[in-house]
């Protein structure tokens, strides 16, 4: 059964509607992550979640049971849940009593407390902050901090807004792993927003796409990041190629799909005439100076327009009589020698391509 | 001029050699004023605190009202508390006119609008994340409010401090309700005023030189608060 559902959620500030019939359910020890463009509405649904606000319209059930708007119950309830805020805000007080606060508040004996705390401090890296106003921190202190004071208090819920965002790559691996720890080791549930897709695919075992407060799309990582619904998503998980097409045969969910006089195979059950969009993910592009015998099923000759590169990864723009855009390691860019003009072979798996029906628009 | 030399020299004397009577009437002083600042801290931290925490009509009118009143003339107050405590007064049964106890309560009313008024802004102070914070942390309506007042703690003790500052210094309100009799009702500022209306500048200067030193103190201490 699903430890928190919502159902039929709207919510607007002022005359904006910021969600729109939200249904979502998490099961207990799932990691849900929640991505979706800045504005989309995912700080609202979590503090919703949270119980910080009342929404508009729409139930919330925790652990089968419908929370009322207002009353004692939903400090009980929030109590069984800790929210890591996006901006994260420490007290203007010793580290100790920011981590212990949460317990105290709760009841719990002085002893305890500090055993809980000591264990915690030390899991985050703050061993011997313990007298320091946090205040003083640094910005990446006070994040550990704020998760520190989250995790003392062993939450059935953890609710992480953009927990790594503001943090340098090391921290931020360090962050994430703490958390798959935790999720691990006490099966806690967690809801986690980003925008950061890579941290998405790493933590969740689920994930929502919300795109200006609808929730467009739930799936596993794969069906969310080969198979989106729609164009809206294709573009927000990095399909970079999104090609408009038409079947034009389908012999047994094996397709060819035509782009602009080229036939390209795909792995589709549509019917021949169907228009749609043909997507391929830029990193399932191999480029080659040959053409290459392969168990890929689509292979063109194309031009590079254009190489940009991206950290340790370059983005090479070709023509192969349609726009195609891939993802290769700098060094065998390098290796490859591609520059504007030069002639490769570009080549990708039929399992590659992803159809996607084309919407009608209103 | 050698008149004011004379005085200060004096003045300075008596401050120096704990005089009883310049002891006694600064001891007054502090205490009457201290314990009206006291208890007007009880009722207004948390007054304000609900007040700044719960939303209701006339909420925007109210803080309006408040700060307008915070440099109400003394003597208003002065007057308001005759009025309720004199022997014919609907309090005067109480038959604590021209005593300490009803220079506490006059100074009480006279610092509550101040104390009021700054308590909500210092907790104003505090932001609406913080606030979340807490509650998402499990803190009932109780432990937020205590932890938003001890968040915006040097704000808050710097309110006392100026309600302190402005009961101590005041003399229409003391004079009015107490009387100023020796020994009983007799303050700072009511004695500098005896004493200056007598010609006794030398005592005047003393019991003036005491009260700047204390604002002084007052001072001191506000500006290392608002350091924080
Ligand atoms: N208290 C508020 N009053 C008015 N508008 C608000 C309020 N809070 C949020 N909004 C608006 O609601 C929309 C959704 O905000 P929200 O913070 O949920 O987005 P988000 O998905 O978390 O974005 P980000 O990734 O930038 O954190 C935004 O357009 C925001 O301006
Ligand atoms: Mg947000």
């Amino acid at each position: 059964m699903s430890l928190i559902k919502v159902t039929g959620l709207n919510h607007r500030y002022g005359e904006r509607a910021i969600l729109e019939n939200i249904n979502l359910s998490v099961d207990r020890g799932e990691v849900f992550a929640l991505i979706g463009p800045t504005g989309a509405g995912k700080t609202t649904l979590l503090r919703i979640i949270d119980l910080l606000e009342v929404p508009g319209a729409g139930e919330i059930y925790f652990d089968g049971k419908c929370i009322p708007r207002s009353g004692k119950q939903r400090l009980e309830i929030r109590r069984r849940m800790s929210f890591i805020h996006q901006k994260p805000q420490v007290f203007n007080l010793s580290v100790y009593d920011n981590v212990a606060c949460g317990l105290r508040w709760r009841g719990e004996g002085k002893n305890k407390t500090a055993e809980k705390v000591d264990h915690i401090l030390e899991m985050v890296g703050l061993k011997g902050y313990e007298n320091r106003n946090a205040r003083t921190l640094s910005g990446g202190e006070a994040q550990r901090v704020a998760l520190a004071r989250s995790l003392v208090l062993e939450p059935e819920v953890l609710l992480l807004d953009e927990p790594t965002a503001n943090l340098d790559p090391i921290s931020t691996a360090k962050i994430a792993q703490l958390i798959s720890y935790v999720a691990r080791q006490r099966n806690t549930t967690m809801i986690m927003a980003t925008h950061d897709m890579s941290q998405g695919q790493q933590l969740a075992d689920r994930i929502g796409v919300l795109l200006d407060g609808r929730l467009v799309q739930t799936g596993n990582v794969t069906d969310i990041f080969r198979s989106p619904q729609n164009e809206e998503v294709a573009h927000f998980v990095g399909m970079e190629n999104i090609i408009e097409s038409v079947i034009i045969a389908n012999n047994e969910g094996i397709a060819m799909v035509n782009i602009g006089g080229n036939a390209i195979q795909a792995v589709s059950n549509y019917p021949v005439g169907k228009e749609v969009y043909a997507c391929i993910r830029p990193e399932d592009i191999t480029l080659a100076l040959s053409s290459t015998q392969s168990s890929a099923r689509n292979s063109f000759q194309a031009k590079v327009s254009r190489v940009t590169t991206l950290g340790p990864l370059s983005r090479v723009e070709i023509n192969c009589g349609f726009r195609l855009v891939a993802l290769v390691t700098k060094i065998s860019a390098e290796e490859l020698n591609l520059q504007e003009g030069r002639e490769v072979y570009a080549t990708f798996k039929a399992t590659g391509v992803h159809i996607m029906e084309k919407e009608i628009r209103q | 001029m050698t008149e004011i030399w004379h005085g200060l020299t004096k003045a300075i004397e008596l401050i120096i050699s704990l005089d009883p009577e310049v002891m006694q009437i600064a001891g007054r002083s502090l205490r009457i004023s201290g314990t009206a600042c006291l208890l007007a801290s009880l009722i207004c931290l948390p007054l304000g605190s609900l007040i700044h925490f719960h939303q209701f009509r006339g909420k925007r009118a109210l803080t309006n009202i408040i700060q307008t009143l915070f440099s109400v003339p003394t003597v208003i107050v002065g007057l308001f508390v005759f009025v309720l405590f004199s022997r014919a007064g609907p309090l005067g049964v109480l038959g604590i006119i021209f005593t300490p106890t009803v220079m506490v309560i006059g100074q009480m009313i006279l610092i509550t609008p101040l104390l009021l008024g700054l308590t909500i802004s210092a907790l104003s102070g505090v932001s609406k994340e913080i606030v979340d914070t807490a509650t998402s942390l499990g803190a009932s309506g109780f432990q937020t409010i205590w932890l938003v007042l001890r968040e915006a703690r040097y704000a808050v003790l710097a309110a006392v401090i100026m309600g302190f500052g402005r009961a101590i210094s005041e003399v229409g309100c003391a004079l009015m309700i107490g009387g100023n009799f020796k020994g009983v009702t007799r303050v700072l500022t009511t004695a500098a005023y005896l004493e200056t209306s007598k010609g006794e500048l030398e005592l005047a200067i003393a019991l003036g030189i005491i009260l700047l030193f204390l604002a002084l103190i007052i001072n001191i201490v506000l500006n290392r608060l608002q350091q924080r």
